[in-house]
């Protein structure tokens, strides 16, 4: 009796070895580290590589180790000092082409990260950093797009001849329109259905006038509110780009919000100032007297202006723009389906559209550019001293012929390659300012603050640990010991499976291992009590341990289900430090049952199983 | 080592009179309280803007006022958070105002009065922000309540469910309580806690109604309520031992854990002991006073082999 199928030792075995390989990583901490791609996201050249060695050895600020690493290439650094002044020494060494981020790399060894085991990461309460929450001011948005239909309706009415006796814009964003009978609403409403796009109409009788009311079709506004949102996203992901912060993330939630964390910033004021930056866009003619340009570009010719182009020369332009940035609602890249040679699709708003096509009907066969304005810090050498600047960038991104009169929709051609295609959409999408955007919500937390929580959390789980395993071994004996030996198991499990899930590891987190150290003993205090019962009542040693085990299955089963219930509700409706708190705790149940019932088993079945025992340390 | 040599008989049910008393005087106390002065809620739920700095040296309350005087934030909350070198300012929700901003005019303040200032934590959180974070606090409560009545009401009988919700909204009642009378932060961390303290006081519970539908199924003597009491006395051992361990833990956090997570390990502390004091006098007895019997828990139709060993169970009477 007593005796478990090798199978089952095997399986405990199986799963402690690989449990603890893979919450070994845990134990190597990480090393302060730049690491630096080039702007198309890859690996530096070898020359770029070896430049960037030298120099930084002529300065005094030799890596302790550099090697490529999941697409990057990682220097380590022994402290953040000299991490710090090796950034920004690299920073005013490349060219803003490439991005230079301070980071953490975790110091796994090769073996390790070989089997794929990765350490957890931290969680921004534990590393310090900011969390900011935007809620993208859809409504301000949905004004402005309502203001233009209002003076297209205007400009409509007059072009048709139709006569209303008002056109206004009410409060609740819809434009409420009034005609002296019947039949003009019904003109109205037909010459709007046929020429202006995303409205919906209904019709009101109110004193004598009759009304007709449009607003924002509900698939419009539900297309507009994506766009924007991820409009938002993607020039806010270049901008971060721009903090030179390692593992940002920027992400959509729920419908109208962009969380964005910054892990490791110090400042949170400089973060803002650069999340709120914004880049304009302008649509203006090419000087065509003096295209190509050839002259000086410090002595612009008359009328007109020079600006850079993205892939070199110069190129004069007119200074009258034709249209701003804000008037484009998509840019998106694709094939002409004739040639099959990369194009981009330009959609402007319906006023944007009228405006293109005035200012380009008389003068096709010009050509026409795209300025893009954006503010960007970036750190240069001042008399030897690396310094953070903001400067302004001003470039022409595309230039092209006009071959028709263009109008709301229409498409540049002629691009090198489809990169060139998707680059250049991004850039016009990122350049029209989709939506406002607000801060909501924000945390930071202090560099110290992190690691004093750090310090606090794993000081608290080490006393709180070794208090209970003390106790367990006065009240249970033997029993208690092997208690204390899958208790241990259990913290090595959670901490293995956190990191084999890539969890993010918070305080809230730490306090929900701690709590399932405290309830994971709860299995075994209810198996033993069991036990003791049998032998008080008499039954065989054997027996006894069998019929604990057996009968203390189902009330574990239920205990732990409901409370598994709880953290899934938790899960469901909290927000990021609960929901932390929640999946420690379930992974913890989880393990908890694992050790606590198969493993002790296993142990109790060597010790005690299939022998004569007189007495039981219990 | 054993706390009870052998099984305790205590009546606890028999004086459950004593349970609902005292619990009605800790409710009565704990519901005055939240409706006389409500919970010390925090920006969480409030919305407002929360700076934690760091000082060289100790520094007064008084000084960091004076820093602030003269500036929107002169009403601003000031207090020492956890040592006399760390300020707290807490600032309610401004309307005229960019409310990103405040955090970084505030920091400046203080930078301006005195040197070596570090900025520890900012917290800001928007109105609205505050107004889904209560609504999905007190949902995430509801539906962990009816979570839990559907599955003991599944598991066992719908009244062991009523009486283990009366259980837990009798634990909730009182935590909240605590936290009223003693004015400490009430933030999404306890709101946590709390929750988890739903878990854990379940727990307790089941275990005990575990125990009394396996006794009606073995003990074929004595009233219902004799039955009932012997398994609370069966299990009593248990419930302390796992408290206990719990506590300790609990304990470790609250007193080496740090100030964030101060008010979150005493909601756990309160909770614990809050949770074992109901699942010993509160669910069961309440389960009792609706009317709960063996009846109710027997199977239809009897499996042979749960008689099999009612000899393990013998009541008191009959003990040599």
């Amino acid at each position: 009796m007593n005796r478990y199928p090798l199978w089952k030792y095997l399986l405990v075995v199986a799963v402690l070895v690989v449990g603890g390989l893979f919450a070994l990583p845990n134990l190597f901490g990480e090393d302060p580290s730049v690491v630096i791609t080039t702007g198309d996201d890859e690996i530096p050249s070898e020359e770029v590589q070896s430049d960037v060695l030298s120099f930084l050895e002529e300065e005094g600020y030799k890596p302790l180790s550099a090697e490529v690493l999941e697409g990057q290439w990682v220097l380590r650094y022994g402290s953040t000092d000299e991490q710090m002044r090796a950034s920004d020494l690299i920073s005013a060494k490349l060219d803003r082409d490439y991005s230079v981020a301070m980071t953490l790399v975790p110091a796994t060894p090769r073996w390790l990260r070989a089997i794929g085991a990765e350490p957890m990461f931290l969680g921004l309460d534990l590393r310090g950093g900011v969390h900011f929450l935007l809620q993208v001011d859809i409504d301000a948005m949905v004004g402005e797009t309502m203001e233009g239909h209002q003076q297209d309706i205007r400009t409509l009415f007059r072009e048709e001849r139709i006569r209303f006796s008002a056109l206004e814009l009410t409060d609740d964003q819809q434009i409420r329109m009034a005609f002296a009978d019947s039949e003009l609403r019904e003109r109205a409403r037909s010459a709007l259905e046929e020429q202006i796009d995303g409205l919906a109409y209904s019709e009101e009788t109110d004193d004598d006038a009759y009304l007709l009311i449009a607003s924002m079709d509900e698939e419009e506004l539900q297309e507009m509110k994506d766009l924007a949102v991820q409009q938002n996203i993607t020039t806010l992901r270049n901008r971060v780009d721009e903090l030179g912060v390692a593992e940002p993330v920027v992400q959509r939630q729920g419908a109208d919000r962009i969380v964005v964390q910054l892990p490791g910033i110090q400042d949170p004021g400089q973060a803002k100032e650069i999340l709120g930056a914004t880049a304009t866009l302008e649509f203006r003619f090419v000087d065509h007297a003096n295209f190509p340009f050839t002259g000086d570009p410090d002595d612009p010719p008359d009328g007109s202006e020079v600006f850079p182009q993205r892939d070199g020369g110069y190129v004069a332009l007119e200074r009258q723009r034709i249209l701003s940035g804000d008037r484009i609602i998509d840019a998106s890249s694709g094939f002409d389906q004739e040639s099959g040679s990369p194009e981009v699709n330009i959609r402007l708003s319906g006023t944007g559209g009228r405006i293109m096509n005035r200012a380009t009907r008389d003068r096709v066969g010009d050509h026409m550019a795209v300025l893009f304005r954006e503010r960007v810090s970036e750190t240069e050498m001042v008399d030897g001293e690396p310094e953070r600047v903001i400067r302004e960038i001003e470039e022409v991104i595309s230039v092209a012929r006009i071959r028709e009169g263009l109008g709301s929709r229409f498409r540049i051609t002629g691009l090198d390659s489809s990169q060139e295609a998707s680059n250049l959409a991004l850039l016009l999408r990122a350049g029209a300012l989709a939506a406002p955007i607000d801060i909501v919500e924000e945390r930071t937390i202090g560099p110290s603050l992190g690691a004093e929580n750090v310090e606090r959390g794993f000081m608290a789980v080490v006393l709180g640990f070794l208090l209970v395993i003390a106790f367990m071994a006065a009240y249970y004996r033997t029993f208690g010991l092997v208690a204390n030996l899958a208790l241990l198991s259990n913290l090595v499990i959670i901490v293995a499976v956190l990191s084999m899930l890539q969890a993010t590891l918070t305080l809230p987190g730490i306090a929900g291992i701690v709590l399932t150290v405290g309830m994971a003993v709860d299995a075994n205090v209810l198996i033993f009590q069991r036990i003791r019962e049998e032998l008080k009542a008499g039954a065989p040693i054997q027996t006894a341990i069998d019929a604990g085990y057996g009968k203390a299955l189902s009330t574990i089963a239920d205990a732990n289900v409901t409370t598994l219930i709880a953290a899934l509700v938790l899960f469901l409706f909290g927000t990021g430090p609960v929901q932390g708190f929640a999946v420690t705790l379930a992974i913890g149940l989880a393990t908890s049952m694992f050790t606590a019932i198969v493993g002790t088993r296993a142990v109790i079945n060597l010790i005690y199983g299939g022998r004569k025992v007189s007495e039981l340390k219990i | 080592m054993e706390i009870f040599k052998n099984d305790p008989n205590i009546d606890f049910l028999g004086r459950r009179r004593i349970g609902f008393t005292l619990s009605a005087v800790l409710l009565v106390l704990s519901i005055g309280s939240l409706l006389w002065q409500g919970l010390n809620l925090g920006i969480d739920f409030t919305g407002g803007t929360l700076v934690e700095v760091g000082y060289e040296q100790s520094v007064e309350v008084s000084e960091v006022e004076a820093a602030l005087q003269g500036t929107d934030y002169a009403d601003a909350q000031v207090l020492h958070f956890g040592s006399p070198r760390e300020i707290m300012v807490r600032v309610p929700p401004m309307d005229d105002v960019e409310q990103a901003a405040i955090s970084e005019e505030i920091l400046a303040k203080l930078r301006e009065a005195h040197d070596g200032v570090e900025l520890r934590r900012v917290e800001f959180v928007g109105p609205q922000i505050g107004r889904e974070l209560t609504e999905q606090g007190l949902l995430a409560l509801l539906y962990a309540l009816g979570g839990v009545l559907v599955y003991v009401a599944f598991r066992f009988e719908y009244r062991f469910a009523l009486g283990a919700v009366a259980a837990l909204i009798h634990d909730i009642v009182l935590i909240l309580g605590f936290f009223s009378l003693t004015r400490l932060t009430f933030d999404l961390t306890v709101l946590a806690a709390l929750l988890a303290t739903i878990g854990y006081s379940l727990n307790d519970t089941i275990v005990v109604s575990d125990r009394i539908r396996e006794n009606f199924l073995k003990v074929r003597k004595g009233t219902t309520e004799y039955v009932m009491n012997l398994a609370i006395n069966q299990t009593l051992s248990r419930t302390l031992v796992t408290s206990f361990t719990t506590l300790l833990v609990v304990g470790s956090l609250l007193f080496l854990g740090g100030e964030i997570i101060h008010g979150f390990a005493m909601a756990l502390l309160v909770g614990v002991l809050v949770g074992t004091y109901s699942s010993i006098f509160i669910a069961s007895a309440s389960s009792l006073a609706m009317g709960v019997s063996k009846q109710d828990l027997l199977p239809p139709e009897k499996e042979g082999e749960d008689q099999e060993d009612h000899e393990s169970v013998v009541p008191p009477s009959e003990r040599p």
